[in-house]
């Protein structure tokens, strides 16, 4: 069942056209994943479906209710959040604060909020950094920490911009490990990401965007092999060297 | 650790309790004036800081609402004969809506940092050049308050000890508030804010919503903050209400002491006035050299403590604090 619809979605910043005529649907309780080149549009889809952009044309809906253009804290309570790719923590407050402020969302009490983001740092494996500056952590425990603040607020829907990539190949394991157990507990994954090893084995279907426009969609298997996809990736010549 | 810091800060806060609720016992008008005035400073600073401190929203032009609340309960008293505690709140309430009114065009339209300072500056002198013109044919000496008497009710004291007690009273009152926004979830939401406001607006918080509620507590403060000036002095014009120098004082308090810390702006505030009295006295013979040497250490101070007294404090401890303890506090510089 579809739990979020996008449905012919387009942005331009003046003259560039940053994501053209883009649907899809995600349904409940899958990874999807979204593959592209650099600057194909993917982080504008992100911030198009969570409110930080007005998309000129098209609508987004999710759990059946369109949307579109509505803000993103409401975007939030109702059970959509995401990370950034650029990781955004509250440098000067502690990583506890960072987490708590997410738990916040749906928790009034200040000890109950705090009680659940103890619970959460344990889950991602920040419990020892707890009491630290949030600007003084590697960028690997940024982002875990990224993710901590978004699963605080408790969504049925999180959109995860590159949380895998810049981490070193434990790190990306655990990273990856951690993504799948959320999924298990029964969240709905939309997934950006450049790291194949984690898209490929994570994704249960795969969507291809090159110039903002959808080229593939299919499962890991199918778009590997796709030629439109290796195309965009490694481009023409490639391909017709490979006799495709 | 954190049980004993906490036992440390009782026992400071009941002796400091103590001392302010007795200090009129032992000392003269001179230091009670010079007290009253560290406490009215570290009031306004404290109403400051919750918008400029833990918001994040840095207002270079609180003389606004500190002229509006002068203005209005000092007018009402005296073409309505508004009770001036009355007029307290009114004022506050004025306050409020100059507040709100500035609050939303600014954050409607996303002004940020410097240029949300040169809005409320610019408000604040709008405000002063209108009081200018209106008073130049009305009051062209001020508007001065009839002097009614020694009476609680009327807010007019011949001593200042009551003036000093009301203003602990009210400094105590917003010293409580910023613990209570400290602790609350109110102010994490403000402190998200001012950190990342992305990053706030995408775990649910409602930027534009609270960065008004910070407004609205601030500026009712502070323009409460211009109804004791008015009764404390009996007199006010354009400049003492509305001046560019108002708006600087009252910030100058909670950079100087730790601006976003519930205690910064008071120490601020009484570190200044030490200072400005310690200066004059040394140097007063010298025209204009105190106020050379204040500005000096002023500089001084801002350079080597970029996070206030408090915030330093903080850092030292946080760096010198064993590993593995509770360590609260880091260099906040290591952006």
């Amino acid at each position: 069942m579809a739990i979020l619809e996008v449905d012919r979605l387009s942005k331009a910043f003046g003259g560039l056209v940053a994501v053209k005529d883009l649907s899809f649907t995600l349904n409940e309780g899958e990874i999807l994943g979204i593959i592209g080149p650099n600057g194909a549009g993917k982080t504008t889809l992100f911030n198009l479906v969570t409110g930080f952009y007005k998309p000129n044309t098209g609508k987004v809906v999710f759990r059946g209710e369109d949307i579109t253009g509505i803000r993103p804290h409401e975007i939030c309570k109702r059970g959509l959040v995401r990370t950034f790719q650029i990781t955004q923590p509250f440098a000067n407050l502690t990583v506890l604060e960072n987490v708590r402020i997410g738990a916040h969302s749906r928790i009034r009490s200040s000890r109950e909020a705090t009680e659940e983001a103890l619970r959460l740092l344990q889950k991602i494996g920040l419990y020892e950094k707890r009491n630290e500056m949030a600007g003084t952590l590697s960028i690997g425990h940024r982002k875990s920490l990224e993710l901590g603040k978004a699963l605080a607020t408790k969504p049925e829907v999180i959109l995860l911009d590159e949380v895998v990539a810049g981490l070193n190949s434990r790190e990306a394991n655990d990273m990856i490990a951690r993504i799948r157990e959320i999924r298990e507990e029964g969240l709905t994954v939309l997934l950006i990401e450049h790291v194949m090893k984690a898209i490929m084995s994570l994704s249960d279907r795969i969507v291809v965007i090159h110039y903002g426009e959808k080229i593939g969609e299919g499962r890991p298997e199918d778009i590997s092999k796709d030629p439109r996809v290796i195309e965009a990736y490694l481009g023409e010549e490639y391909v017709l060297a490979k006799g495709h | 650790m954190t049980s004993l810091r906490r036992k440390q800060g009782v026992i400071l806060l009941t002796v400091g309790g103590l001392i302010a609720v007795f200090l009129p016992l032992m000392t003269g008008p001179y230091v009670i004036h010079l007290a009253i005035t560290v406490l009215f400073f570290g009031y306004l600073g404290m109403a400051w800081n919750i918008l400029g401190g833990y918001a994040g929203q840095f207002s270079f032009g609180h003389a606004a609402f500190f002229g509006i609340g002068a203005f209005t309960s000092s007018l009402l008293q005296l073409h309505a004969g508004v009770n001036p505690w009355i007029g307290m709140l009114l004022a506050g309430t004025a306050g409020l809506l100059l507040g709100l009114f500035i609050g939303y065009l600014c954050f409607r339209y996303g002004l940020h940092g410097p240029y949300f300072a040169l809005a409320m500056l610019a408000l604040a002198e709008m405000m002063r050049l209108l009081a200018v013109q209106w008073m130049s044919s009305k009051y062209p000496l001020g508007i001065n308050l009839p002097i009614l008497g020694d009476s609680f009710l009327k807010f007019q004291f011949r001593s200042k000890v009551p003036y000093y007690y009301i203003m602990l009273v009210m400094m105590t009152g917003v010293l409580y508030i910023s613990h209570a926004i400290e602790r609350k979830r109110l102010g994490l939401y403000f402190k998200a804010i001012r950190e990342n406001e992305n990053a706030a607006e995408s775990l649910g918080i409602n930027v534009f919503r609270n960065k008004l509620v910070a407004m609205a507590i601030s500026s009712f403060l502070t323009a409460m903050g211009g109804t004791f000036y008015a009764q404390y002095y009996l007199t006010i014009d354009d400049e003492a209400a509305f001046g560019t120098a108002v708006s600087i004082e009252v910030l100058l308090g909670p950079i100087i002491g730790g601006a976003g810390t519930v205690f910064g702006p008071l120490l601020g505030a009484g570190i200044l006035e030490f200072l400005s009295e310690t200066t004059r006295n040394l140097l007063g013979g010298y025209s204009g050299v105190h106020l050379m040497v204040y500005g000096a250490i002023l500089v001084t101070v801002i350079i080597f403590l970029p996070n206030g007294v408090l915030g330093g404090l903080k850092s030292i401890t946080g760096r010198y604090g064993k590993k593995g303890e509770e360590i609260a506090y880091g260099d906040s510089r290591g952006r």
